[in-house]
């Protein structure tokens, strides 16, 4: 677009000011990863690595990362599927109460996140004592239940923005050469929603692994996801330091799945998915 | 959209496949089936399971929900002052961050999409979506420190103008909420104006209407459900968090906090206090979906 | 059209409730009523089988460490190496906190307090323990056995742990001269304002209780959890002026430690073990008990009725009861240990002596935490308010 040259400049410099205010408090933090002082003050006092050895060797940071990267693949897998199925049926059919599932299913989303907590944690209590091991952690059903309830909504927002955009030509042409039901979706249907369901799948994974709020309702005992991890650790004494440096290590490895998402979906311009 | 059930049938025999080609009502049901049964027991079960324990009474003494119906949890809450204000102050910090996660988000938004050279947009956009990915906790715990009174971050940059910064409160609450959920803003906001045809606003230039018209007369109307489909992530997540303002809020409750705080002695007063935010959300989808923002999600 | 459908699908929904919830008024209640009702019938332990492999514990802070915060501060690692339980390690911040978590199976034990361990025996989340099974019941001092808050009618339903009283902590380098009163943290025109903490639980309100005590006589109050109508509200009148000179409330201790540490706060209350370890973080802090006395706790380990891994749970409460252990948690914590027998064994010999855990009179001068009931403490009449009353006057002072 043509832009005057004013124009262009204020754009650009509310957007460096909007890219400042998102990272300088990321770069506080890795920063603050080398701080020498167990108290937080600023300027820092002095510079060690002692908390990155610590962290790094910290048993408790590791199963709990492998816990939800667990939590985050089951969940995700689960959403997939159910939500590829709906987003079927509401892309491709019309009948009577769409309009009402379709708002319905994005209400796990749009509504506050302590009420879908409490809400999960009052009809899962009964389950809450029960947790199994996978390789070596815990994880808990009722947090793969909870986590797939609102993951289900971001699959079915990319696929089913991905069936519209698509039309229904390739899968009628398919029919019209003789392909049924199932091979139809199996050679052609699947292959051009792959990219809205790599999409979706990511975004999910992000958001059971950091989600927080409902994780702490629905969580067994002793099931400690990362964020549970970082959660009880900030709020003991003495661990400040260590929690900053999973924290510096979480914004650092972050890029992997953006850089993913962006590799996968084959536009540089793609925004990784849709909420 | 009904052009795959009007297609003409074959008369090949392929089992199921055919069964279900000639169906289309099954396949639907079939499809629909899992999922629906799923999201009804697991999250409307739920809910309604609330719903109806926020009718419920708490034993005296071991508070323990009593199933006697009352409506005792919602007098309490309206005539209460401290909770309606509690409501008040709760919408007023989501609406804020929604206001100024708007002002920082579209602007930046149409940077990206507009401004920038296409080569670089892949960047632009990597560099606003990664802190989505930096963990929730660290982000608030990153404000924690900025905001620190006396030895944070924002007070030793503002020490040498004889300013003190906020401290922790309200303000931190709305700065650190606003900081979360900018991203939930941004990306729908790109998502709009990357559809948005750049020449539509040639268009409009040719007209002979300056850039600040163009903007306002073909960009803002065009991208509007975009920014409203945002909003619904910055006000729905705002209206329900407890965990920002336990650790940068001070002495702030927001409605969160009065149903984090009492879903431990009092369940049933809890989940009335929770139907408050779902009343809210309920009721502003029902408002915005008017303008195709659900689309834009 | 489409949002006539969306409002008649919330309106269904919100009638459907209605009508269940109203036909749901004859099935009774699935609680207990008043004190005065029966405990329910929780079968007791008979005999000690093999450990089931793991437990899940519910904790005070720094009552089951596990050498993760603190690599010498260790008890539950050899516990697991001892007794093949892997413990899991959960810390609780309040009392409610523990009274909403127990009951299901998702813990096998926890360190009740007396303001949440009554509850959860009439509320049936806890079972009776046999004391038989309890090899160091013997040495546990006797005024804390068979008591109100850890029995009924003689049966006791957890191991007594340990006790102490809340204190007034502040910085020595910013609050000048140093207080000796709890009206350090009351007092409208504190020079501190916006420095202060207060703990942020409904029994707090009995700390406002206690203050009163001695500087309102004449309201009447003998107990601070016996509160009528006309001392809640001055209690609760006392704490919304405090509000105001409040930088905060604290209800995670590490919270707490932290605040006073970096100096947002300098003066409020707090506990011992708080004080150590800001002042092993070099902190300037200091503790006492205020001359108005204080309120305190005394805690017990309990077991959960549903509790998967019921062997592993004695394991436990034999394991933390054995003097031994007991000496590290007290020293650690800064406490009185319940089994007197650890006081041979503390490193710093004259521990039980600075926290009385032998003088039964010092015992008796500390307002332990106790659900308050309609029926009011100390039998003075039944016009007290039951906690649900004090839920509620806790959150119009946190929101007014």
């Amino acid at each position: 677009m043509t832009l005057s040259r004013p124009a262009k400049w204020a754009f650009g410099l509310m957007a460096m000011v909007c890219l400042a205010f998102i990272y300088v408090p990321l770069v506080v933090v890795v920063i603050n990863s080398f701080n020498a002082s167990q108290v937080f003050s600023w300027p820092p006092q002095g510079f060690t690595t002692e908390w990155w050895h610590a962290a790094l060797t910290n048993p408790g940071a590791r199963s709990a990362a492998l816990s939800s990267v667990l939590i985050a693949g089951a969940a995700t897998l689960f959403a997939l599927v159910m939500g590829s199925l709906v987003a079927f049926a509401l892309g491709r059919y019309s009948f009577f109460g769409r309009q009402t599932v379709s708002l319905l299913i994005i209400l796990p989303l749009a509504l506050p996140g302590i009420v879908t907590a409490l809400a999960l944690r009052t009809a899962f209590k009964p389950w809450l004592g029960t947790s199994w091991e996978w390789f070596g952690v815990a994880v808990g059903p009722t947090v793969i239940a909870a986590h797939a309830t609102f993951c289900i909504v971001v699959i079915y927002n990319n696929v089913i923005a991905r069936l519209r955009r698509m039309g229904t030509s390739p899968e009628e042409a398919s029919m019209d050469l003789g392909a049924g039901v199932f091979t139809t979706f199996r050679l052609v249907t699947f292959p051009l929603i792959r990219p809205a369901l790599v999409a979706g799948a990511v975004l999910a994974f992000g958001l059971s692994f950091d989600e927080i709020v409902v994780t702490l309702f629905t969580a067994p005992a002793d099931v400690t996801t990362l964020p549970i991890w970082i959660f009880q650790s900030l709020f003991r004494p003495n661990q400040g330091p260590v929690v900053n440096v999973v924290a510096a290590l979480l914004v650092l490895i972050s890029v992997i799945p953006v850089y993913l998402s962006q590799k996968l979906s084959g536009d540089p311009g793609h925004a990784g998915g849709r909420m | 959209m009904t052009a795959v059930q009007d297609a003409p049938v074959r008369s090949r025999s392929m089992g199921l496949s055919t069964w279900l080609y000639r169906r289309p009502r099954a396949r639907l049901a079939a499809l629909l089936a899992a999922p629906v049964l799923w999201l009804a027991l697991a999250y409307f079960g739920a809910l309604f399971l609330l719903l109806m324990t926020s009718f419920y009474t708490v034993d005296d003494f071991t508070s323990l929900p009593v199933r006697a119906f009352s409506l005792d949890n919602y007098q309490t809450i309206f005539s209460n002052p401290a909770y309606v204000k509690v409501i008040l102050r709760t919408v007023a910090i989501a609406a804020s961050v929604t206001v100024i996660a708007a002002l920082l988000g579209a602007p930046m938004a149409f940077f990206i999409a507009k401004v920038v050279p296409r080569r670089w947009r892949g960047l632009m956009v990597a560099l606003v979506v990664t802190p989505l990915w930096a963990s929730y906790l660290v982000k608030v715990y990153a404000w924690k420190t900025m905001m620190q009174p006396e030895t944070g971050v924002v007070a030793w940059l503002l020490n040498p103008f004889g300013l003190s910064g906020p401290g922790y409160g309200v303000v931190a609450v709305t700065i650190t909420l606003t900081y979360l959920w900018l991203p939930f803003m941004i990306l729908p906001v790109y998502a709009g104006l990357e559809r948005l045809p750049d020449s539509m606003l040639d268009a409009s230039a040719d007209l002979g209407a300056r850039t600040g018209r163009t903007l306002r007369s073909v960009v803002l109307p065009l991208v509007y459900p975009s920014i409203v489909a945002g909003s619904i992530f910055t006000f729905s997540l705002s209206l329900g968090d407890y965990i920002t303002v336990q650790i940068v809020g001070s002495k702030t409750q927001m409605l969160g906090s009065v149903v984090y705080g009492s879903y431990t002695t009092d369940l049933p007063f809890a989940a009335a206090m929770a139907t408050v935010p779902i009343a809210i959300m309920v009721a502003y989808l029902a408002i915005v979906r008017r303008t195709g923002a659900l689309d834009s999600l | 059209m489409q949002r006539n459908r969306l409002l008649r699908t919330v309106t269904m929904l919100g009638a459907a409730t209605l009508l269940v919830a109203a036909c749901g008024n004859d099935s009774g209640s699935d609680g207990t009523s008043t004190s005065g009702a029966s405990v329910p019938d929780v079968p007791m332990a008979t005999e000690l089988g093999a450990g089931e492999g793991k437990i899940n514990i519910l904790a005070w802070p720094g009552y089951a460490e596990d050498g993760v915060a603190y690599k010498k501060v260790d008890w539950v690692t050899p516990f697991e190496e001892k007794t093949g339980c892997k413990a899991s390690v959960q810390i609780a911040n309040t009392s409610d906190e523990m009274f909403e978590k127990m009951g299901t199976g998702q813990f096998d034990v926890v360190s009740a307090s007396g303001d949440s361990s009554l509850r959860m025996i009439y509320a049936g989340k806890v079972a009776p323990v046999n004391t038989d099974l309890l090899t160091n019941y013997a040495d546990i001092a006797e005024f804390q056995k068979e008591q109100a808050w850890n029995s009924v009618d003689g049966q006791m339903y957890g191991i007594p742990h340990g006790w102490g009283a809340n204190l007034l902590q502040w910085r020595t380098d910013k609050v000048k001269p140093a207080p000796d009163s709890w009206g350090a943290v009351f007092d409208p025109n504190s020079p501190y304002a916006g420095k202060i903490g207060a703990y942020d639980s409904p029994t707090y309100i009995a700390d406002a209780a206690l203050y009163l005590m001695s500087t309102q006589p004449d309201l009447g109050i003998e107990n601070p959890y016996a509160l009528n109508q006309e001392q809640f509200d001055a209690s609760i009148e006392l704490l919304k002026q405090q509000k105001k000179i409040l930088g905060g409330y604290w209800s995670n201790y590490a919270d707490n430690q932290q605040n006073f540490e970096n100096g947002t706060w300098v003066l409020g209350t707090s506990w011992q073990i708080i004080t150590n370890l800001a002042q092993g973080n070099g902190a300037p802090v200091k503790a006492i008990l205020p001359t108005e006395g204080s309120t305190g706790w005394a805690d017990t380990w309990m077991v959960d009725s549903e509790s998967p891994n019921p062997n592993c749970a004695y394991e436990w409460m034999n394991w933390i009861t054995n003097a031994d252990i007991q000496a590290q948690v007290a020293e650690w914590f800064g406490e009185a240990p319940a089994n007197v027998a650890a006081c041979a064994e503390t490193s710093d010999a004259g521990h039980c002596d600075v926290f009385h855990a032998e003088d039964q009179a010092y015992f008796e001068k500390i307002w332990f935490w106790t659900t308050p009931q309609s029926n009011c403490l100390g039998g003075s009449g039944s016009d007290c308010l039951p906690y649900a009353d004090w839920v509620q006057g806790w959150n119009s002072v946190k929101n007014s």
